[in-house]
């Protein structure tokens, strides 16, 4: 279970980015985030993100058009 | 939404293998030149500008020539000195809720379309990812030779802009590696 959420979900670019870096850094190192996004180019986004920020993209899931991620913090 | 809250996936969700990618090192900063004043080039710089912050990047915006007028405040109608910095913002409204479309203006119509096609998309309006990308620490410079040809003074402008500079700074930050971005 991811220790905060992020619901992106009816979002659009660059918002469930932009939430995600905002919802980060009230995390301690280590912690996860769970986000729900219906933007299909967030797939590409967060591997994106992940690799720039290096926290750790550890789950990615879709179901019915909600793409779930779940980040753990650097 | 908490967590015990959030939609259970079917167990038949399909599962995209996560990529395993290094780390990079601490990515460039990012200087936007944000030179036009147009609703979509405006638009197109605070996303860009959000994003930057986001993904960890010291962003800065360099506000020059018609991209400095977004940053009038909404309320100031008439701005300038002399006569003519006055008929210059007359003709063209500064504030960022006053910008036009390049393309497709229709005295208004245009920019009224876009706004309510960005409402029914959830896409964010200028306004909102320009709150968000003070809030992110982005950085907002003015452009002190356009700040005086207008007759613009600080209290014309919005709050939370940095220092005015001039483009000794810009090249500055372009030779110390900033990614640049001319909009």
């Amino acid at each position: 279970m991811a220790d905060q959420q992020v619901d992106a979900r009816g979002l659009n670019c660059p918002m469930p980015i932009v939430k995600t870096a905002q919802a980060v850094k009230a995390l301690t190192s280590g912690q996860t985030l769970e986000i729900l996004a219906t933007d299909p180019g967030s797939v590409k986004d967060f591997a994106a993100w992940s690799k720039s920020t290096g926290n750790e993209l550890v789950e990615q899931t879709v179901d019915g058009g909600v793409y779930r991620f779940v980040m753990r913090k650097k | 939404m908490t967590v015990a809250e959030a939609p259970v996936l079917a167990p038949e969700a399909a599962v995209m293998p996560a990529p395993v990618e290094e780390p990079e090192a601490k990515p460039r900063d990012i200087l936007i030149i944000c030179y036009s004043g147009e609703l979509e080039k405006t638009w197109a710089t605070m996303i860009l500008a959000t994003t930057g912050a986001a993904m960890g990047a010291k962003v800065r915006v360099f506000l020059t020539f018609w991209g400095l007028q977004t940053f009038v405040k909404d309320g100031r109608r008439i701005t300038g000195e002399n006569i003519m910095q006055k008929m210059m913002s007359a003709m063209q409204r500064p504030g960022i809720s006053h910008r036009k479309l390049s393309k497709m203006n229709f005295l208004g119509m245009g920019p009224w379309m876009m706004r309510k096609l960005a409402k029914q998309y959830n896409v964010s309006s200028p306004q909102e990812l320009l709150a968000i990308a003070q809030e992110m620490g982005v950085e907002f410079m003015p452009c002190q030779m356009t700040m005086d040809m207008f007759g613009l003074k600080r209290e014309d402008m919005i709050d939370g802009l940095g220092e005015p500079v001039g483009a000794a700074t810009v090249i500055g930050l372009l030779q110390g590696g900033d990614a640049p971005l001319f909009i």
